[in-house]
């Protein structure tokens, strides 16, 4: 018997992520700076890692209710009201999930009847295409690309939707690039999503780290999209609480209710103690939040200038904590580039085909690294692509 | 505050070509802003911030509660002037709560810190009474963290 032929077709039919692939490289060649990660560099708040001790000392180790604890639904209301100017009930329109990944798996499993098609764009979180596959269906990308500084075009969503398309799905801030998404390309979206009875799903988890006094949009604020978006945001990025795994989508209550159907066999609730530091994290931690956006913007100014600088002709990227440059100049593949540099220069970045074809040619850089670690990888990726310039 | 004096907060050891690259600005703009500052004042100088335990520092620090007369026409400012010229005393500030001034000594030992109490301090024309706490141990310094673990265990690679 050989147990690989147990596993289910669909599940065997996902190719393993790209990012696991180059972490183990990673981890082979030991001692490298890196800039491969996906999170903040900083520890989460002392206040909020305060509250969550406290609250275990009190004994509060119990499960909470499916949506969430309703303290934070209402802080999650209110925070959102004020950052995303959409106004959600917090009894039957919020729901705390365990990470915006898992809000997405939620939403696609409790939408997606199979063979019902969901356009994303590319590059993108790797977790999209296989989240929309696993829940029967069909993954459609649409690249955004780096003349537009990887905004979506709405003309570009319009080609592809077909009689089959049920969501759009939206990644602004995006990982990998940083790019944003200016209002008027929203409102084109927001047409088609309306001219086509579409759903849109949108993961705005690094709408709290933008530059350059932009402002955040979100599709859901925008005239007659309440009603046929799921907003999703979470604690891992702005907060810096990537291992509390805290995340919430707010919808309609039709949707909040199918996607707690699954949320409830599956998960049951989200850990009392995340959500317990996460109303802490909403009410308090305004400070601390922009004190780590001051902090990654000025790497940000740092990051772009250097790279470009290098010759690796790189956007100034307005949000999230990545730079995306261009490393063409080099002759070298992404992953090429990716594992050369790991070899040669002991620094580890992503290649861009990790997250879709259309990053090829790219490599995603996270600045979420200390001043000094990043000021020594930027030498080394200058020395390396000094050496390895073609033209 | 200004974004300039944030980050040299932070880290006055920053190059000017180094801060121009994180706030977008060219070296040269940075370093006359710098110099600017100097003069003016603004800043007022730069120090290394140390764990006193590791620096081997034997000396000892004391916070001590100063009562005063203020004087009519110069408030608390000229007491507080003419105390806070002293070589041994780090800081002096003017206080709201039971006392007026809290003033920062350093000294060598206790005895020495004690002496500048007594024959410095309390004879001077208008202090009226002094508490004096002396330092035990350092928690944090200026921010920062003495004994900080590390807050590591991040994965080299992520998505």
């Amino acid at each position: 018997m050989s147990l690989s032929d147990k596993i289910s077709a669909r599940v065997q039919a996902v190719p393993r992520s790209g990012i696991r692939e180059f972490f183990e490289l990673v981890l082979a060649a030991g001692d490298v700076i890196s800039l491969g990660v996906g999170e903040p560099d900083f520890c989460s708040p002392w206040h909020i890692r305060e509250a969550a001790i406290f609250s275990l000392e009190k004994g509060q180790t119990s499960y909470t209710s499916n949506l969430g604890l309703l303290e934070l639904r209402k802080s999650i209301a209110k925070y959102v009201a004020a950052k995303f100017h959409v106004q959600y009930q917090p009894t039957t329109e919020v729901l705390v999930t365990v990470g915006v990944s898992e809000a997405l798996d939620l939403a696609f499993r409790a939408l997606l009847n199979p063979g019902e098609e969901v356009i994303y764009h590319e590059p993108c979180y790797v977790s999209y295409n296989p989240s929309i596959y696993m829940a029967y269906g069909t993954p459609v990308t649409v690249e955004t690309k780096i003349e537009d500084d990887f905004a979506l075009r709405a003309s570009d969503v319009e080609k592809a939707i077909t009689p089959k398309t049920k969501i759009i799905m939206l990644n602004f801030p995006t990982n990998p690039t940083g790019g944003v998404q200016p209002k008027a390309e929203l409102e084109g979206i927001a047409d088609l999503a309306k001219q086509h009875d579409l759903i849109v799903i949108t993961d705005e988890i690094y709408s709290e780290l933008l530059y350059d006094d932009r402002e955040h949009h979100s599709i859901a604020a925008l005239p007659g999209m309440k009603e046929r978006t799921i907003l999703m945001h979470g604690f891992s990025k702005a907060f810096a609480m990537t291992g509390f795994r805290l995340g919430y989508a707010c919808s309609p209550p039709e949707l909040t209710e199918a996607m707690m159907k699954v949320h409830q066999y599956s998960m049951l609730c989200a850990p009392i103690t995340a959500q317990i530091a996460a109303v802490e994290a909403l009410e308090n931690g305004a400070g601390p939040v922009e004190k780590m956006r001051k902090a990654y913007w000025h790497r940000r100014n740092l990051v772009v200038s250097e790279l470009n600088a290098a010759g690796l002709s790189c956007f100034q990227p307005g949000g999230a904590f990545y730079a995306f440059p261009e490393i063409r100049s080099t002759g070298l593949s992404s992953r090429e580039f990716a594992q050369r540099l790991l070899e040669e220069e002991k620094v580890a970045v992503v290649p861009g085909t990790a997250f879709g074809t259309a990053g090829e040619g790219f490599v995603r850089c996270c600045y979420a690294t200390d001043d000094q670690n990043l000021a020594t990888a930027l030498g080394r990726i200058k020395a390396f692509a000094a050496r390895h310039r073609v033209s | 505050m200004d974004p300039l004096l944030e980050l040299l907060q932070q880290d006055a050891r920053l190059s000017a070509e180094q801060l121009g690259a994180q706030l977008n600005r060219t070296a040269e703009e940075v370093a006359v802003e710098i110099a600017a500052k100097e003069r003016d004042g603004t800043i007022l100088g730069y120090q290394a911030v140390l764990d006193p335990e590791k620096a081997n520092d034997t000396g000892v620090l004391a916070l001590i509660e100063v009562k005063v007369t203020p004087e009519r026409g110069g408030g608390f400012d000229r007491i507080a002037e003419r105390i806070a010229r002293f070589d041994q005393v780090v800081s002096c500030w003017l206080m709201s709560g039971g006392h007026d001034l809290a003033v920062v000594v350093q000294g060598s030992d206790l005895r020495d810190v004690a002496r500048f109490v007594s024959e410095k301090l309390s004879s001077l024309e208008g202090v009226l009474s002094t508490a004096t706490h002396f330092q035990l141990k350092v928690y944090k310094q200026n921010g920062f963290l003495s004994h900080a673990s590390s807050t590591g265990g991040r994965l080299p690679v992520s998505p």
